[in-house]
């Protein structure tokens, strides 16, 4: 694999979790439990989809196909998306997607304020942008698991199982292959041994405020790396491809 | 004794003012008084405004998951948040006339308060949101630059503020029209389609000809409307035809003419039984869009109920 090869994998990753986290949070328009979350949920969905365009246009140009962002959005199968399996889950009730921006936000605002100081400038770039969106949304999470967690008996035991439910699908957040491998020799990619434990931390701390208990030893399920997902990515390429899918020669 | 005349003098005083105001064309405020009448029919009126904004996120959501790239996904996310912060705006400029957003919603469940009839039809292409956006948004506008003279301070205040984005999303809806229209002969067939489907349920937009309008009468006494329905409907046919034309969509109506003296097109008859039955619950989808409201509503309870408590817990606390 060539330095190339990898940072192209890299960016597909990125820019994939992007994607699959915008697709779920705009699943929330009109379904939320008020108006103003109805538009914080949106206004999230935005920033991933602006974050998305970045990371896969420079994905295209680092692999010098030609390939656009939208190419590489809605002209790819299943097996050749390579997000973590947390991002791609359907979004259950309002403290399901609470407990998946905690997970999440927390790891990306941990991950992009490494990845600012990428050897890589134009990845660095994004990071600066990306990590004022994650401060945010992982701020909205945090107010959001306090007050459900310590709301009414019904809103903390939709949070424990929330957080219990989604927590198998922590671990592969700081999965490495060879791609990381070889991008950390660079110092362009991110060193996720070394964000794990203070993401450990900040959950266990913010689970504590919520009144609520760490999930218990899970096992930890794998395979997006690899483009091997859970049954749920495939029906959500199915519509979010619809139209490339039906009029292969269209441009919209 | 003294101070209950000075009370009524005061009275006196604001409500002759009140006419005397409208009569200069002075906002009316809040705190301003004002007949029970005008009250009302600003409540509403502005309640259907804030929950057709709402109710509006509805069929654009519908396509948010298959918006065909990136920046149209962009584009049609932002537009919705648009929506649904027009509808918090006039939902906080009707609650200044005493009714709160809880009411407004329970009277929308209930059937009291309505949302705007356009809304119950279905978004069934990608084409539909373009002819959502440039008819629907440009109807919109027509009747919103007319409302930014209405009489009532915070009603106008939204407005102006509205119709500043408005117009970004009637531009952007045009330009998925004319995206397809130079596409594929599918694009252009679907692109057409739309707008046969959509150009006469936006001309209904605008409401009755005045004459089988049962308010209006009051509301041009008080100046709230400062346009005929039919005037409006004019305005928006004047400037929507030309813009057809030129990216190849024919208006589906055979009358349609230009009338050279009186400078505007002439029209073919609306029909306005359609536009009674939808309004009366016979739309495609009137049943729907109310369910999925009321799902909502309900299925949101324990989250606000949850956020209720803990402000009541940590309001003891402090
Ligand atoms: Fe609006
Ligand atoms: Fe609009």
């Amino acid at each position: 694999m060539t330095e190339q090869q990898a940072l192209y994998k890299y960016c597909l990753r990125l820019g994939d979790n992007a994607l699959v986290q915008s697709y779920r949070l705009s699943e929330w328009c009109s379904n939320a439990p008020t108006l103003e979350e109805d538009l914080a949920l949106v206004n999230f969905a935005l920033d991933m989809t602006g974050r998305a365009q970045a990371l896969l246009t420079y994905a295209g140009e680092v692999d010098g196909n030609g390939k656009t962002d939208d190419d590489l959005a809605y002209r790819r199968g299943e097996r050749e998306f390579c997000n973590h399996l947390i991002n791609e889950q359907p979004n259950g009730d309002f403290a399901h997607t609470i407990a998946r921006l905690l997970f999440v936000a927390t790891y990306e605002y941990l991950f992009y304020s490494e990845l600012m100081r990428s050897a890589d400038e134009r990845l660095a770039s994004i990071a600066a942008k990306v990590v004022k969106e994650s401060r945010y949304h992982m701020t909205h999470a945090n107010d959001w698991a306090i007050r459900l967690g310590n709301g009414t008996d019904e809103s903390q035991r939709r949070m424990q199982a929330a957080i219990d439910a989604l927590w198998m699908f922590t671990g592969e957040m700081f999965e490495t292959d060879a791609v990381d491998a070889l991008l950390r020799d660079k110092n362009i990619a991110v060193d996720l041994g070394k964000i794990k434990p203070v993401w450990m931390e900040r959950i266990t701390e913010m689970v504590k405020m919520s009144g609520l208990s760490m999930p218990e030893g899970a096992y930890m399920q794998s395979g997006g790396l690899k483009g091997i997902h859970t049954e749920y990515l495939g029906h959500m390429l199915t519509e979010m491809q619809y139209l490339q899918r039906a009029y292969p020669d269209a441009a919209w | 004794m003294e101070l209950l005349e000075k009370n009524e003098k005061l009275q006196d005083k604001a409500s002759g003012s009140f006419e005397a105001k409208i009569e200069r064309d002075d906002a009316i405020e809040p705190r301003d008084n004002m007949p029970e009448g005008y009250r009302k029919h600003l409540i509403r009126q502005m309640s259907q405004h804030a929950h057709s904004e709402v109710i509006g996120m509805q069929p654009e959501g519908n396509w948010i998951t298959r918006a065909p790239s990136l920046r149209a996904k962009q584009i049609l996310l932002a537009k919705i948040q648009d929506e649904g912060g027009h509808g918090l705006y006039l939902y906080s400029a009707a609650e200044t006339l005493g009714i709160s957003r809880d009411e407004m919603i329970a009277q929308l469940h209930s059937g009291k308060a309505k949302y705007s009839n356009i809304f119950n039809y279905p978004a069934l292409t990608w084409a539909d949101i373009g002819a959502i956006g440039w008819l629907v948004d440009g109807a919109a506008i027509v009747n919103q630059v007319s409302l930014q003279r209405t009489s009532y301070g915070p009603y106008s205040r939204a407005m102006v503020r509205i119709c500043k984005e408005e117009s970004f999303h009637q531009r952007q809806g045009y330009e998925i029209m004319a995206k397809m229209m130079s596409g594929t002969a599918a694009q252009r067939e679907m692109a057409q389609d739309a707008m046969n489907r959509w150009w006469w349920p936006s001309l209904m937009m605008f409401g009755p000809h005045e004459s089988e309008s049962p308010r209006s009468g009051d509301a041009f006494k008080w100046k709230i409307k400062r346009s005929t329905n039919d005037e409006l409907r004019q305005k928006f046919i004047d400037k929507t035809v030309q813009q057809a034309e030129v990216i190849g969509l024919k208006v589906p109506d055979d009358q349609l003419r230009w009338n050279e003296e009186k400078k505007s097109y002439d029209h073919g008859p609306i029909n306005w039984d359609e536009f009674h039955s939808v309004i009366n619950g016979n739309g495609p989808c009137n049943k729907q869009r109310m369910a999925h409201h009321k799902k909502v509503h309900a299925e949101g309870a324990w989250v606000r109920e949850a956020a209720e408590a803990y402000r009541l817990k940590e309001e003891k606390l402090n």
